[in-house]
């Protein structure tokens, strides 16, 4: 209960900033505001930097698959707008009481774009298909965790896992769901399927032009109900300047913006009359993140005095233009798992060092920078090449920990090279990296102690028995009341311990052309509602006769 | 001179099978692997479904076995399937053969390259004759720097100014892309007025940074040749300057740009990425930068052995072209 009031209030909050935003446009497409009555028709164009490269949800793992394919399939289950979980082909569902079985019961009478009923056998099929050893998917691990699958009827689907796993319930999304009419019998990674795909979704692919655009037709017989707008282009732009000068003409409709591109190239007279701006906290944050095996950044003391050494408000104000969130720990604020309440590490280089002081740091030889046992503290920060943000955050960095006597050296690096060489060999002090956060709350691989193998993604060897066993809790339980203790007190721990330094919550900065009406931004983001998207009649533009 | 043609033949031979493995191996000494966009830092994949995978490419085998691997299918013409995720045969996205032509990868780049090549001949020529009759005036001061000018200048930075004045500001043509939104239901002669349209800003910009090179050889093998007796003597004879120039130097003149023409093949088709890349066109040179950035081994190795294959057939035919051109040559062989 008092999770949805944070949330609502939240909801709330997202709107009114967005109202303000929709006011200053607000005279946007000037008197023909009258008739912004809901209708079908024109067509909505969006810049991406990469191609689609496999529209079988399964096989593909770039977001401009899932972009895609999201249009196409439907899940079992999805998440809500405000993160919950909700039916989606599923009408319902029933978790027994030890939480080993799930039964969702499927809605009825929905079909696949060729006409074919979709039905439980479909799901099994998909089910099937991804735990088949012959089938490259990256998310097969979650599947595997089920001990035996059934369909007892056309439309239940019936899962028995070995353990209760609470992220479970959210793996039965569009990833399993496949048409088994099409596919039966045939290998998958071969199929038609994967650029040229029947769906049961709102919109289905017309055409596909490599390198250039996919054109999206709206699914006339949608069970949720036919899409306002007839037609989703797709257009592939590979250069970020370019595609903003196609924003600037017209050629597309929407886009992702970059913070300089938000605050200062958009904030003219003709953006604000012809476009609309939204913001709400991306799904990921950056951190910086020590080896905890080495001897220096082993002691707590040190870490904590590094934090106190970074002015997180700065880096958000500077390298984001304000466009995020300073982040206290490894969810995003507002969301069911964050805790607000973890110890802070406001800007405080006194502190900083004192506690260094204490750790046995001191400038003994008076060059500037503190020492230990004749060694001055120097260490290299990595991070990838590439990326602005991140090469300005450790820039500020650098900056700031001069101050409080520590040499910090930048050393970008291509991402191959990063990950295999130095991440997977352990060979590093500290990094600079970003994490995107999966809408459960799960964070078993990243924390728990058994997860720092090669290849594994506790790289930083971060190790503690309360943590390990939270993390096993969280997992093993559907009740989101003790899902949330487990979440808090990590976040807790986490703070105190400072294995990460949570620097920021960047915001998504999306802007969409202002006649496109309906959207309604949440925490989950805009794009979510978009076959109830439309242009009232008279600001169509586009009339396609594919 | 049949005999030498098919010794040269034979000869491409054994170098195009040291060039296929040297690229091979280099590709492989690269840090990463095919397998990275999908297993990299994703929490989904543990250690056994990785091997799995590696195993699916024959990534587990050593380097020389994959390449053996690798040859044995190429010599029966199959490149094999791309690595990348939707794991098309790599032909299909070089030379997809269910699109009309002028969309397939390798088609755009040729013809947008060729394009280039003639239209930079076009106006490179004239331009180095012109300044070497005019050497050391201030027409040909000012034209060397103008071609130096297009050589230094950062095309992608000249295209993006262009950008904006033509496309922004003035709205006289389109940004990017080959073809605008509604093509399709467009009339034949609109058709290509589109296209055409929209190759204006990619054209200036491949041969304005072109132009330097060839417009510089044109001038200077000009120079050589009017410094020739048979030059003086043509003078001597009385013949119109305009004739001097352009019937006998002209023609001995180009002989060079023979060489230049051949070594700008497998341009043709590795293409430009900057300009793809900029321009949003679809072709090879954005398939082998995305080939490179994913480790697509087999769509790398396909473009490199095609691009081999040409520079090798280049380098042939300048060798032929020269004999053609020039008896002396021919003799001597």
């Amino acid at each position: 209960m008092k999770r949805g009031a944070v949330v609502s209030a939240l909801c709330v909050l997202i709107l009114m900033a967005a109202g303000c935003r929709q006011q200053t446009t607000g005279n946007a497409a000037g008197g023909k505001d009258g008739d912004g009555e809901p209708a079908y028709g024109d067509a909505i164009i969006e810049g991406t930097i990469g191609e689609p490269s496999n529209l079988i949800p399964m096989l593909a793992s770039d977001s401009a698959s899932h972009n895609i394919s999201g249009l196409i399939f439907n899940g079992l289950v999805k998440y809500d707008t405000d993160l919950s979980i909700t039916g989606d082909l599923a009408e319902s569902w029933d978790i027994s009481k030890d939480g080993l079985v799930i039964t969702f019961h499927l809605r009825k009478g929905v079909k696949w774009t060729d006409g074919t009923e979709f039905t439980a056998d479909d799901v099994m099929f998909g089910y099937r298909t991804i735990i088949d050893e012959k089938t490259p998917s990256a998310y097969k691990e979650d599947f595997l965790q089920v001990k035996k699958a059934d369909a007892p009827d056309r439309y239940t689907f019936r899962v028995t896992y070995e353990k209760p796993f609470a992220p479970a319930l959210t793996s039965w999304g569009s990833l399993v769901v496949l048409p088994k009419h099409l596919l039966e019998g045939k290998d998958i990674t071969k199929s038609d399927m994967a650029r040229n795909p029947v769906g049961l979704g709102p919109y289905k692919l017309s055409k596909w032009a490599s390198g250039q655009e996919l054109i999206l037709e709206s699914n006339k017989d949608y069970f949720e109900g036919r899409p306002y707008i007839d037609h989703y282009l797709y257009r592939v732009i590979p250069d970020p300047a370019t595609m903003f000068l196609e924003l600037k003409t017209g050629g597309i409709d929407m886009m992702g913006l970059t913070p300089i591109q938000y605050t200062k190239q958009t904030d003219t007279g003709f953006f604000r009359n012809n476009y609309r701006k939204y913001r709400y906290p991306a799904f990921q944050y950056t951190h910086l993140a020590f080896n905890q095996k080495h001897p220096w950044f082993s002691d707590k003391r040190v870490r904590q005095a590094i934090a106190y050494g970074i002015d997180k408000d700065e880096i958000v104000d500077v390298v984001l233009f304000g466009l995020g969130t300073p982040a206290t720990g490894p969810y995003v604020p507002n969301t069911w798992p964050y805790n607000p309440n973890v110890k802070k590490y406001d800007y405080n280089p006194g502190k900083a060092k004192q506690l260094l002081k204490e750790a046995g740091w001191q400038d003994t030889d008076g060059d500037g920078i503190l020492d230990k046992d004749g060694r001055s503290f120097r260490f290299t920060v990595l991070t990838n090449a590439g990326n602005a943000l991140r090469k300005n955050t450790a820039t500020i960095i650098q900056w700031r920990l001069e101050k409080i006597g520590i040499k910090v050296e930048i050393r970008p690096l291509e991402w191959s090279t990063f990950i295999n060489q130095f991440i997977d060999k352990k060979r590093f002090e500290a990094v600079l990296l970003g994490w995107s956060i999966g809408l459960d709350a799960d964070q078993y691989d990243i924390w728990h102690s058994s997860k720092t193998k090669e290849k594994e993604l506790n790289f930083i060897s971060y190790s503690n028995p309360e943590v390990d066993e939270l993390l096993e809790r969280g997992r093993r339980t559907f009740d989101i009341g003790k899902r949330k203790k487990a979440y808090y007190r990590i976040q807790e721990i986490l703070a105190e311990e400072v294995p990460y330094i949570f620097l920021y919550v960047p915001d998504a900065t999306p802007i969409v052309h202002a006649r496109i009406r309906g959207i309604k931004p949440a925490p989950i983001g805009i794009s979510y509602n978009l076959p109830k998207w439309y242009v009232p009649k008279s600001l169509q533009r586009h009339a396609m006769v594919p | 001179m049949l005999t030498y043609l098919a010794k040269r033949l034979l000869e491409m031979i054994p170098t195009l099978f040291g060039i296929t493995l040297i690229s091979f191996l280099i590709i492989h000494l690269a840090p990463g692997k095919p397998t990275d966009a999908l297993s990299e830092m994703n929490p989904k994949m543990t250690p056994e479904a990785r091997e799995r995978l590696e195993k699916l490419y024959n990534l587990d085998k050593p380097i020389i076995v994959q390449y053996g691997l690798w040859l044995k299918r190429i010599v029966k013409f199959d490149f094999g399937e791309s690595f990348s995720m939707d794991r098309r045969p790599v032909m299909q996205k070089i030379w997809d053969t269910r699109q009309p032509l002028l969309d397939r990868r390798l088609f755009i780049t040729f013809m947008l390259n060729l394009m280039a090549m003639v239209i930079i001949l076009m106006i490179a020529i004239p331009l180095g004759i012109s300044s070497a009759t005019h050497q050391n005036t201030l027409y040909d001061k000012i034209t060397t720097t103008a071609v130096f000018l297009g050589f230094a200048t950062p095309p992608f930075w000249l295209a993006l100014l262009l950008m904006m004045l033509f496309g922004v500001y003035l709205e006289w043509l389109p940004i990017s892309g080959l073809k605008s939104m509604g093509y399709d239901s467009l009339a034949m002669g609109s058709k290509i007025l589109d296209r055409a349209r929209h190759l204006i800003l990619p054209m200036f910009i491949a041969a304005f940074g072109g132009l330097a090179a060839d417009s510089r050889y044109m001038r200077s093998s000009m120079l050589e040749v009017i410094r020739q007796d048979y030059v003086t003597v043509a003078r001597a004879k009385g013949l119109p300057e305009k004739k001097v120039i352009y019937r006998h130097a002209f023609r001995n003149a180009l002989l060079p740009l023979i060489t230049l023409m051949g070594l700008s093949v497998p341009g043709l088709i590795g293409g430009s990425v900057i300009f793809e890349q900029i321009f949003s066109i679809p072709g090879m040179g954005q398939l082998f930068f995305n080939g490179v950035m994913a480790r697509d081994y087999p769509l790398i190795m396909a473009i490199l052995t095609i691009g081999a294959f040409l520079t090798l057939l280049g380098n042939l035919l300048a060798d032929i072209g020269y004999m053609l051109a020039d008896p002396r040559i021919r003799t001597e062989r």
